[in-house]
């Protein structure tokens, strides 16, 4: 893998990114599910479309672990288009003409948001490992807090994929009162054991990486890219179907005609995932990295409620449209019907789809028909209800 | 034109609008094998019920969904357990009774989940399909199962007087009965004995004593 050893490019200073940022928890510290507290911090978000007068039409939509508030246009950092540009804008799913959309970057995160590689206030020195463990409820909690500061009362949906569903869950659960309808898509309620594994392989490869240096990398002026970059290639894996895989790649080789009988890169399989975790070291922090699928693999709503799913989610007025994929193996359509049965228990609103594709987990990002006439059915159906003009 | 056809000619599949009949307005309601949405839709517009559906094909909840209607996809085999008691006020299955493995399992859910169970069904007692079997010793293809017998979603097919013999055995109160003949029709069930001869379909609303 060609990676230069010492002294890799950073990737940029957060505070040089485009867009609004809100300091919240200044009068008062935000309090944290491990018991501490963090503030004031730093919420860096993203809007499009216009909050209406009766400020009834505010989506929140949540992004995934390595996601970003920069949902539509070009990203900032890696000129790419926006990760959700084919659902949000003028007259598409999420229609920017009908509703404020409004994306954050999460807490821990590493575009804004106050994350490990920022500065401690309380000792002037990158956070590094004393950023305090967060959890999903955190990151909601964050959230929450941003609509305060921006005077918007309640959501009339909240949507994410694949991280971005469990806090779209959390949401509803943490706030019963100020979510009209939820959207999660490719979630599950909490993180199965094979998916903290395959995320323990991630931290272990950063960890293990000298360039980590107890997470004080940057003081040192080294990045972990190496292990970074095992840890992007093997959860890339996960977001694919084995079906997709292969109809992409098959056993093609790489720029050249036979085996290498070698370590190169022969296969094209190889060669993409090696991009992937290159690519992918250049925006991403590596802290970060540890931190967020910590907050995934800490995810169990039940477990807040007793045990019970149903009762996380007793009594809830907001309208649920679950989402799953019939070839997602990360979180795959058992744990949506999970969801859908602990909605049923309560007797809520809920509807639910599973749609055919061969993509994968990461499906969710993707110009996918029978995916957008769902949501967009769903999100209709939702703002007749509330009585949202069209 | 067949009957399942001219039943359908009218917009509203008239068995739905008989359905729609016993629905009191606003109130809470299930529709299992809800298809298309049809009849939740006719529901929501006219009786301005809150409504979900469950459906087993993807096809009639992608259909549902997309038309801002409340609708899971699952199975009234296995899915009816999830929900609480008396979470609806009418539970409805419309000529979906004979395609479940379980037909004795989902009528005691629907009666345990709903105030009302509402169940339509296509007689098989009907002196047509009487005759076919009669005449032809063969299964009463296009009368009642619609399709040949090893292709049917029809796998508990039953006459009215077999429904009523397991309202008795749950011993279930039946409010309405509806006979539909095939012209369109629409009779009283009564003690049954002329509408298992005569009826194409049957209504009936049951509430547990």
């Amino acid at each position: 893998m060609k990676m230069s050893p010492a002294m890799p490019a950073s990737i940029p200073d957060s505070r040089t990114l485009p867009g609004p940022r809100a300091t919240l928890g200044v009068d008062r510290p935000m309090p944290l599910d491990s018991g501490g507290t963090l503030g004031p911090f730093t919420v860096a978000y993203q809007t499009y479309g216009r909050l209406n007068a009766e400020r009834s039409n505010a989506v929140m939509i949540c992004h995934a672990l390595t996601g970003d508030q920069y949902m539509v246009g070009p990203n900032p950092v890696t000129g790419k288009p926006g990760w959700w540009e084919t659902m949000v804008g003028p007259g598409k799913v999420f229609d920017t003409h009908r509703f404020f959309v409004i994306c954050t970057n999460v807490l821990g995160g590493c575009l804004g948001t106050t994350g490990p590689r920022d500065i401690d206030p309380a000792t002037g020195r990158r956070y590094g490992l004393d950023f305090p463990v967060i959890t999903v409820g955190d990151m909601v909690r964050a959230q929450a807090l941003l609509l305060d500061h921006l005077g918007i009362p309640d959501l009339f949906c909240v949507a994410g994929g694949s991280m971005g569903a469990m806090q779209a869950l959390q949401w509803p659960v943490s706030y019963p009162g100020r979510v009209f309808s939820a959207l999660p898509i490719a979630g599950a309620a909490r993180h199965s054991a094979q998916n903290i594994a395959f995320h323990e392989v991630g931290r272990q490869a950063i960890m293990a990486d000298p360039d980590w240096c107890g997470g004080r990398y940057e003081d040192m002026g080294r990045r972990p890219t190496r292990g970074l970059a095992v840890a992007r290639m093997a959860a890339h894996i996960t977001y694919l179907s084995e079906a997709a895989l292969h109809r992409k790649f098959g056993r093609t080789l790489q720029d050249r005609e036979r085996l290498s009988f070698g370590f190169d890169a022969d296969f094209q399989v190889e060669s993409y995932l090696r991009h992937q975790g290159s690519t992918f070291v250049d925006r991403f922090d590596a802290n970060s990295y540890l931190y967020i699928t910590r907050a995934m693999d800490y995810f169990d709503l039940a477990a807040e409620h007793g045990g019970s799913l149903a009762r996380a989610f007793q009594g809830t007025k907001t309208r649920f449209c679950v989402v799953s994929f019939t070839s997602d193996w990360l979180f795959p359509t058992r744990e949506s019907r999970e969801v859908v049965r602990a909605l049923n228990a309560a007797a809520a609103n809920v509807s639910f789809v599973e749609i055919e594709t061969d993509k994968g987990h990461d499906a969710f990002l993707l110009d996918e028909p029978e995916f957008n006439k769902t949501l967009t059915g769903f999100l209709a159906g939702a703002a007749e209800h509330r009585g949202l003009r069209p | 034109m067949s009957a399942a056809e001219s039943r359908r000619a009218n917009g509203a599949r008239l068995d739905l609008r008989v359905v729609a009949g016993l629905v009191q307005p606003g109130t809470r309601v299930l529709d299992v094998g809800c298809g298309d949405g049809a009849l939740l839709e006719l529901l929501a517009r006219e009786k301005r019920v809150d409504g979900r559906g469950i459906e087993l094909s993807q096809a009639g909840v992608h259909a549902s969904v997309a038309r801002g209607l409340s609708v899971i996809q699952g199975d009234a085999d296995t899915d009816l357990a999830d929900f609480p008691d008396g979470a609806f006020d009418h539970v409805i299955l419309s000529q979906t009774l004979q395609a479940v493995r379980n037909p004795r399992e989902v009528l005691l859910h629907m009666l345990r989940i709903g105030g009302q169970a509402i169940v339509s069904f296509p007689n098989f007692g009907a002196w047509r399909a009487r005759f076919y079997m009669l005449t032809r010793g063969r299964m009463p293809v296009g009368e009642v199962l619609g399709e040949a017998w090893y292709a049917t979603p029809s796998i508990h097919p039953c006459s009215i007087a077999d429904f009523l013999d397991l309202c008795r055995e749950l011993d279930v109160a039946i409010e309405h009965g509806v006979a539909l003949g095939r012209d369109g029709s629409e009779e009283p069930v009564g003690d049954g004995r002329r509408a298992n001869l005569r009826a194409e379909l049957a209504i009936f609303a049951l509430r547990r004593r």
